[in-house]
């Protein structure tokens, strides 16, 4: 019975709650003035952004979707994919750009050269430095680390419970770019590589060893939103010649300055959607990236609220863009 | 692993009611005390010879192959009648099931800002559909977990994770149930379905997500497939054992009326088994839940993408905020499918009073659910969750302002905890398997397997030593097993200790239970940040994170197997004058020989199952081929055969405890 009476009560609440509610919003009755109105320069149509997994592609990815949205009128989908998969995804209009692309001559390669399905679509403006960082308060303690001839007058400090009485070199994410192992080994360092396996792990490690003062010594690139919380100091290794990394077993030498790129479909290549025109005048500095990438990360706003404050800021950089 | 297999054995040498069994097991200890010191002497004497180690970047004929396979397939998948008649079709099936039920309830459909049923339409059918195949308990539980993610500010993306985790059950159970009760009539369908569920349970998903990818295109239908893969198998085993448990009795009963197979099958067999395949059910669900984070990387969208891009940045308070809503998705669909398996049980053959009203308060339900959708529906307020998810950013705060009170605490200590764990037991025991010869290591894993286990135990470990050094990865392989085998010792030492703990005490067991759960759900991407604060990035992270994630098997497991010692032994050794102590060690335990087995058995599956997540927090060796074979298309092929080589050394495990489990019980 209890029951029974139960259910009445509720569907007595129910029935005020209806009653209550007719003086509610209904859906749909504003939606026409919001979104899904196309009102920028006409043809532009669904634009598919790869969001490659760290921080300074995604304010790279935001700020060209907020451009997009709003000057322009497209309907941006974002889709969250590692390189490789959405360099598949070229071939399959799954996938319009990629917007902060290192190196990759193997991608390069399969999908340009071969497959035919993507194309380059000029730099980013970014300069991309690969290398080897050591926290702030190390490079002060003992300046003379910051050149790799001193490395092994200290190799011991960096020994870990995982480099096997070596001095530890830190790698990280096994997407990144590295030669490390030929370079540890070409210049006779009494170093082990230890791959930490993630960006997340290597920021953490570097981290920790600002706050409690660790000798932690590893690979780490610029432009990146962690250097604004920790300014991590390069160790300069022999100078970067053209073709000194020609031989991948015999690499001696730095890393060369990437010129970060785009790279689209070449379908969207050929859409002639305004959306192509944006991702392929965007240019911006690295200055530019931190700032954005510092909101997200650091301030916690969303990426579009990032890409909104900076777009709002520099107004004549996105002119040129869309011009 | 020796380590970890000895440890139910050695139980079972102080067990003193069997003197007869003692002095066989006290045999097989010498034996596999004399297969490790025979390897000790031939490990110092040929120590670092053929040890077939691999740099990072290098590959083998196999790995090529392996890639030549996967870029073939890439290059035709346009003009290949395979894709375009079959992959294809299924795609758009599945596409266009999980785009339903996305428009259904979390994105917004053309012409509408919001969803069909918005949350309060949500709320009300989730609890109506709780309180008709369950209770009103958990109606309740359900109504306020669903609230509760609102609350969090996760609604779109706890909606997205459900419809997706709807999406992939679904799907699975359409294969499996009808798979599970083949499987359950004959022996030899389910001999030879086994071993493709082993595969699929312990093959890492990253290994199989770019090809899936390849296959179905990057879309919710290759996170949905990935899902089902992972989350078929459970619903599969349990619906084939539930066919097998029906008593010969009744299904002889049956044949002896007359009854046709199918009208066997149809009223007697299925209907006898459902409560256990409403708990397979159950189990799919969580398994599938356990995927929406690694389903996040390709494109999935729903909770998963928010920890991905949470971590992205080391924001631990965000990532847990939303791995803390996966637990209270699991939580309430698990007590929901559980209460429904109940109620297969309590209804019938119980005549309570309501059950005349049932109908009149199932229809009134109803009508209350529809109104609720209907509202939802229609008016904004009911469409939209209310509120800024005021508790979600509260949470998240909590957990970031704990996480650094305990790095900045305790780091000095977990340190110096890592630091012994490691030198003194990890790396001794790892250069033991690297540095012997591979075929030393390979014959004493062979002897342990047969002296422990039997001859099919051993013969089974031949050929999966044989296949680890087909797969070229040999050396990275035996440091996981290193890893591995420590992280099992640990797991097994803590769930000992607090099975035992739980299996002595109902009130403990009510306490401890729902941390266990959560420990379960919580995807591991969430604490793996704390964790590496903790302890850096080094491979003891990767063991901790392992046992975080397995121990609560183990726990279940002996706890049970403590609790199910008759009561009058334990009695009849308190009232002899036994303490606690000697009870735990002279009854229970060796009393619970079968479910420590099992435990190390689970325990070892489990640890097994982390190895990737290890790989992306410093452990190195298997886990980052696969990771690594995930992100760079030339190591692909690496990546592949490293995915196969834990495979392996799941099978070589299973089988050798198993057949350790058979003979403890025997």
């Amino acid at each position: 019975m209890a029951r029974h009476w139960r259910a009445g009560a509720a569907g007595l609440a129910v029935l005020g709650l209806t009653l209550t509610a007719c003086g509610g919003a209904k859906v749909g009755d504003d939606s026409a003035g919001g979104s899904g109105s196309s009102g920028g320069s006409g043809k532009c149509s669904t634009f598919n952004l790869a969001i490659n997994p760290w921080v300074g592609y995604e304010a790279n990815a935001a700020v060209l979707a907020y451009v997009a949205e709003h000057d322009l009128g497209c309907k941006v989908e974002k889709k969250n994919l590692k390189e490789e998969i959405a360099w598949q995804g070229f071939g399959t209009g799954e996938v319009d750009a990629v917007v902060e692309n290192w190196g990759h001559d193997d991608l390069k390669k399969k999908y340009i050269t071969q497959q035919k399905t993507a194309v380059d679509a000029g730099p980013t403006g970014n300069e991309g430095l690969i290398g080897w960082y050591v926290p702030p308060w190390l490079a002060k303690a003992h300046p003379d680390i910051l050149d790799w001839k001193n490395l092994n007058k200290y190799a011991s400090k960096f020994k870990t419970s995982e480099s096997g009485g070596k001095g530890q070199l830190l790698d990280g994410d096994p997407s990144y770019v590295t030669n490390d192992e030929a370079l540890v080994k070409n210049l006779k360092l009494d170093f082990k590589v230890v791959y930490a396996g993630s960006e997340t792990a290597l920021i953490q490690a570097y981290r920790n060893a600002e706050k409690n003062k660790e000798w932690v010594i590893g690979y780490f690139y610029e432009p990146q939103w962690f250097l604004s919380e920790v300014p991590l100091k390069k160790v300069s290794l022999p100078e970067y010649k053209e073709g000194c990394d020609a031989d991948a077993e015999k690499v001696a030498c730095d890393y060369p300055v990437y010129k970060l790129d785009k790279i689209v479909s070449a379908k969207f290549a050929k859409s002639g959607s305004p959306a192509y025109d944006l991702v392929k005048n965007f240019t911006w500095t690295n200055d530019d990236q931190n700032t954005v990438a510092k909101y997200i990360a650091v301030d916690k706003m969303s990426p579009d609220a990032a890409a909104k404050k900076w777009v709002e800021a520099n107004r004549d950089k996105v002119d040129a863009w869309i011009k | 692993m020796t380590v970890a297999i000895e440890k139910p054995e050695k139980t079972g040498a102080v067990e003193p009611p069997a003197p007869a069994r003692r002095v066989r097991t006290v045999n097989r200890g010498v034996v596999v005390a004399g297969i490790l010191l025979v390897w000790l002497v031939l490990f110092a004497v040929l120590r670092g010879k053929q040890t077939l180690s691999l740099a990072a970047a290098d590959l083998t004929d196999l790995h090529r192959w392996f890639n030549d396979v996967n870029d073939s397939i890439g290059a035709n998948r346009n003009s290949n009648p395979l894709f375009l008649y079959f992959f294809n079709e299924i795609r758009l099936v599945i596409d266009s099931l999980v785009t339903f039920v996305q428009d259904l309830i979390s994105q917004p459909t053309p012409g509408r800002p919001v969803p069909q049923v918005g949350w309060l339409g949500v709320v009300g059918v989730v609890g109506y559909v709780s309180w008709a195949v369950g209770n009103w308990r958990v109606a309740l539980l359900s109504v306020a977990g669903f609230t509760f993610l609102g609350l969090q500010g996760l609604w779109q993306e706890s909606m997205d994770t459900l419809a997706l985790t709807l999406s992939a059950v679904c799907v699975a159970l359409l294969f499996a149930i009808p798979l599970g009760v083949w499987a359950g009539l004959s022996d030899r369908v389910n001999r030879i379905v086994t071993p493709f569920l082993d595969f699929m349970q312990t093959m890492p998903t990253f290994v199989y997500l770019a090809p899936l990818t390849l296959f179905f295109l990057i879309g919710p239908a290759s996170a949905t497939i990935a899902t089902t893969i992972y989350a078929a198998p459970p619903a599969i085993r349990i619906t084939a054992h539930a066919i097998r448990s029906v008593p010969q009795a009744t299904v002889e009963a049956a044949d002896s009326m007359g009854a046709t197979r199918r009208q066997a099958l149809l009223k007697v067999l299925l209907p006898m088994s459902k409560r256990t395949v409403v708990m397979g059910i159950n189990q799919t669900i969580m398994a599938a839940l356990a995927m929406v984070t690694i389903a996040a990387l390709i494109n999935a969208p729903g909770l998963g993408a928010t920890v991905i891009q949470a971590l992205q940045s080391l924001d631990v308070g965000t990532a847990f905020n939303a791995g803390l809503a996966i637990v209270v998705l699991a939580i309430v669909l698990d007590r929901v499918t559980t209460a429904a398996s109940g109620r297969a049980e309590t209804a019938r053959g119980s005549d309570s009073p309501f059950l005349k009203w049932r109908r009149q308060l199932l229809a009134a339900g109803a009508v209350v659910a529809a109104v609720l959708v209907y509202l939802s529906h229609t008016y904004i307020w009911a469409a939209e969750f209310p509120g800024e998810g005021g508790v979600g950013s509260g949470i998240a705060r909590t957990a970031a302002d704990v996480t650094t009170w305990a790095q900045d605490n305790l780091s000095g200590l977990t340190n110096a905890f890592r630091d012994v764990l490691t030198n003194g037991l990890l790396n001794p025991f790892q250069s033991l398997l690297t540095d012997s010869p591979w075929w030393l290591v390979g014959a004493a894993l062979v002897a342990v397997g047969t002296v422990l286990g039997s001859w099919r135990a051993g013969a089974t470990t031949l050929v999966c030593v044989g296949l680890l050094v087909a797969t070229g990865v040999w050396s990275d392989a035996m440091t996981t097993l290193a890893s591995t085998a420590v992280a099992t010792v640990l797991v097994m030492l803590l769930g000992v200790v607090v099975g035992v703990w739980m299996g002595r005490s109902a009130l403990v067991d009510r306490l401890i239970r729902p941390s266990l759960d959560a420990a379960q759900v919580m995807p591991p991407f969430v604490y793996l940040v704390p964790f590496l604060a903790l302890f850096g990035a080094t491979r003891f992270t990767a063991i901790v994170a392992a046992v975080v994630y397995a121990a609560p098997v183990a726990i279940k497991i002996i706890a049970d197997g403590v609790r199910a010692v008759p009561e009058t032994t334990v009695e009849a050794a308190t009232s002899t004058g036994c303490n606690t102590w000697q009870i735990i060690t002279k009854v229970q335990l060796p009393m619970s020989k079968g479910a420590l087995t099992l435990a190390t058995n689970q325990g070892l599956i489990y640890v097994l199952s982390m190895v990737v997540v290890g790989g992306l927090v410093g452990a190195g060796a298997l886990g980052y081929d696969v990771v690594a074979g995930f992100s760079q298309g030339q190591l692909y092929g690496k990546g592949l055969a490293a995915g196969l080589a834990i495979v392996l050394l799941g099978v070589m495990f299973d089988r050798i405890t198993q057949a350790a489990a058979r003979r403890a019980g025997a």
